[in-house]
């Protein structure tokens, strides 16, 4: 059984610092959401408050619609995978995953029956006899998993259990991840500074800064409709020219750069006058065709062949660096460093959004 | 001394030296994997010598021998220096037999009031023992997993600061507190409570209340650094599992401080056991000690042969109890000591 999340203005202080600000979520049942954010931006704080360990220091939780006030860590329909993974040193691997349904007085026939079928589910079976400190990164990873969901929880929160992976295993994992969290069918609060992270698995990621949320949607949306200059820059890469709006009516705004003047999409509240940026994906950066006026003229400063792009890095006009990703599909062949370049860019792919733009 | 006796003190050392150097060398020859460097190679020879006879002094001219020469005298009949390896010097084991029959030559009654001190001075070590446990684990685990920094550094002081005035002066202050017009009486009468005042010390009270506070920090410490060790969110993922915190105490922190539980009950009981400080000055009248029979043994009866049986006596009964314990709780030496 899975169950909604929803916060509703929640706010946490330590004292005069506050750690996470008014923040609204509906995380609806069932879904694997995502919370990306730089470390220290109030993630985990807010995922010690959904798991009970704190209470918000105003506003309210609900899961499945009951408010959690003054309910406790251990009578919560949730379950937390900590970052460390947090596997008891001393017990089995059948007795970790077991642990909750021997708090809750299950039959031993019945906890090893459940155990059993829970090694089968996270693709560990036979190896409930080992002990935690003879199992590899990845093995630990799924024995946490296991035992989380051994006590059925509603909600399962993730607090970036991938980082201590090395490359390959974490991407493997969020697969795995993913597949488990279709077949169990219950909600995923999953927490990261990762981004790739955040846009595989996710239905829907919420990004934060600073301890407020500044975007929640789907992955592309956040990604190719950031509404906020930290979404845009924290959020892939992205070339961020900042300068004057010197005009913004409908759809579109134009930036007075460095480099010129630039157009992009008019991002919400941009007026005439603002400090603002625009941004623009370095793999929506094209090398101008003959007989087309460039938008923006730059030297080639330096280059990465990454087999499937090339990285192009320019110098511009201030020493303004930008970079480009060019897929093959536009590959021109080498190209010498130090080569003038014109690029292009559609205006509908770049954004225009009011320097210090938070929600 | 006989050339027997010189065997065993001299020879009994080597041996064990021997037999460990054998094993070592044993353990080595069948090890598996790359070789690793030797202890004097690590070292160097100035150092490797110098630790080598540090330790070996330290263990054999201060603690093996003499423990050795104990041996031998117990098993030797209380002669006058002259007399020492003269005719009438014998292997004997009359002084054990007076431990168990309160005389050298007959059996036919046993030695009632010296039993009976060694009983309760068991027991007794054993109960303040289990108290110093339930007084300390809370205080260890709150300084230890749940204490801010300057709450732990404040209590670490006021736990340690006593400390520093010596054990018979504060035997002596516990008198005080619990004499019979000491302060807890006046206190207890001042408020009503009492009419007369309970004879704290006639009934012992005031000697667990002493031996009890006396190894506090034996058995702080080693809780301490073991629940230190603890991962916090080892605890958080217990409770996150629904586990209260009893369950959490005993099945998670408990098996992990098991080290440090042994560690701080093995010194607790031992010292307990052996303390000679708190009996004398807070023992009752009526109240025996094991300890103070033992001294009695060297300095009143001027029976040092006797006194080494009864104090081996004591050393093995306690190793033996310890060893016991550890074999029933699982642990090793090595974690122990860790």
């Amino acid at each position: 059984m899975s169950a909604d999340v929803d916060l509703d203005n929640v706010s946490i202080r330590f004292g005069d610092f506050t750690a996470v600000r008014q923040a609204n979520l509906k995380i609806k049942g069932g879904e694997f959401f995502s919370i990306l954010g730089p470390s220290g931006c109030g993630k985990t704080t807010l995922l010690r408050a959904i798991s009970g360990f704190l209470d918000p220091s105003e506003g309210e939780i609900r899961i499945g619609g009951k408010s959690m006030v003054g309910i406790g860590p251990n009578l919560r329909p949730t379950a937390l995978i900590f970052q460390n993974l947090a596997l008891f040193p001393l017990m089995t691997v059948a007795e970790n995953i077991g642990y909750g349904l021997r708090v809750r007085g299950v039959a031993k026939a019945d906890r090893s029956a459940k155990v059993k079928d829970l090694l089968n589910l996270v693709a560990l079976p036979d190896q409930g006899a080992k002990r935690i400190s003879e199992l590899s990164g990845g093995q630990k990873q799924r024995v946490a998993i296991a035992r989380a969901l051994a006590v059925e929880p509603q909600v399962l929160l993730l607090d970036e259990p991938l980082s201590a992976l090395d490359l390959r295993l974490r991407q493997h994992m969020r697969n795995e991840l993913r597949s488990i969290q279709r077949r169990v069918g219950i909600t995923f609060i999953y927490i990261t500074h990762d981004q790739g992270e955040a846009l595989t698995m996710s239905d829907r990621v919420a990004v934060m800064n600073a301890g407020v949320i500044e975007q929640v949607g789907d992955g592309r949306s956040v990604y190719d409709d950031p509404k906020t200059t930290f979404v845009a820059s924290f959020v892939g890469e992205n070339n961020d020219f900042e300068g004057t709006v010197v005009s913004a009516d409908g759809a579109e705004a134009v930036v007075d750069t460095a480099l010129g003047r630039l157009k992009g999409r008019r991002g919400e509240g941009v007026k005439t006058g603002d400090k603002a940026s625009l941004f623009i994906r370095p793999e929506r950066l094209r090398i101008a065709s003959n007989g087309e006026t460039p938008v923006i003229t730059a030297d080639v400063s330096s280059q990465a062949f990454e087999g499937n792009a090339t990285q192009l890095f320019l110098r511009g006009p201030a020493d303004k660096m930008i970079s480009v990703s060019l897929s093959r599909r536009d590959d021109l062949g080498p190209i010498a460093t130090g080569q003038k370049l014109g690029l292009s860019f559609a205006p509908k792919d770049a954004v225009v959004l009011a320097t210090g733009s938070t929600r | 001394m006989k050339p027997l006796s010189a065997i065993l003190i001299f020879g009994l050392p080597v041996v064990v030296i021997l037999g460990f150097w054998a094993m070592a060398l044993f353990d080595r020859r069948n090890a598996t994997g790359p070789r690793t460097a030797t202890f004097i190679e690590r070292n160097g020879w100035p150092v490797s010598i110098y630790l080598i006879l540090g330790v070996g002094i330290w263990m054999l001219v201060l603690i093996v021998l003499p423990q050795l020469y104990m041996v031998d005298y117990s098993f030797h009949p209380k002669l006058p220096s002259s007399a020492r390896g003269g005719p009438r010097d014998f292997y004997t084991l009359q002084n054990y037999q007076y431990f168990l029959f309160g005389s050298t030559q007959s059996t036919a009654e046993w030695n009632v009031t010296h039993l009976n001190a060694f009983w309760m001075t068991i027991v007794i070590s054993i109960f303040i023992t289990i108290l110093n446990f339930v007084i300390c684990y809370p205080m260890a685990y709150f300084l230890a997993q749940v204490g801010t920094p300057g709450q732990v550094r404040t209590y670490m002081l006021l736990l340690i600061i006593p400390y520093w005035v010596n054990e018979l002066l504060r035997a002596f202050a516990f008198g005080i507190l619990f004499g019979t017009g000491g302060v807890i009486n006046k206190l207890l009468i001042g408020a009503g409570l009492l009419g007369t005042p309970i004879d704290f010390i006639g009934r012992d009270i005031a000697l667990y209340a002493g031996l009890t506070y006396a190894y506090l920090l034996l058995m702080m410490f080693p809780l301490y650094n073991a629940i230190e060790a603890l991962d916090h969110n080892q605890v958080e993922a217990a409770r996150d599992l629904g586990a209260p915190w009893w369950h959490i105490h005993l099945n998670v922190v408990m098996p992990f401080a098991k080290p440090g539980i042994a560690s701080g009950c093995t010194l607790v009981f031992m010292l307990a056991a052996g303390a000679l400080a708190a009996p004398l000055v807070l023992g009752g009248p009526k109240s025996l000690w094991f300890t103070p029979i033992v001294y009695d043994r060297f300095y009143q009866a001027f029976n040092w042969n006797q006194g080494s049986a009864y104090a081996l006596i004591l050393l093995l009964t306690c190793i033996a109890f310890v060893l016991l314990v550890m074999r029933l709780f699982k642990v090793s030496f090595s974690e122990i000591a860790r």
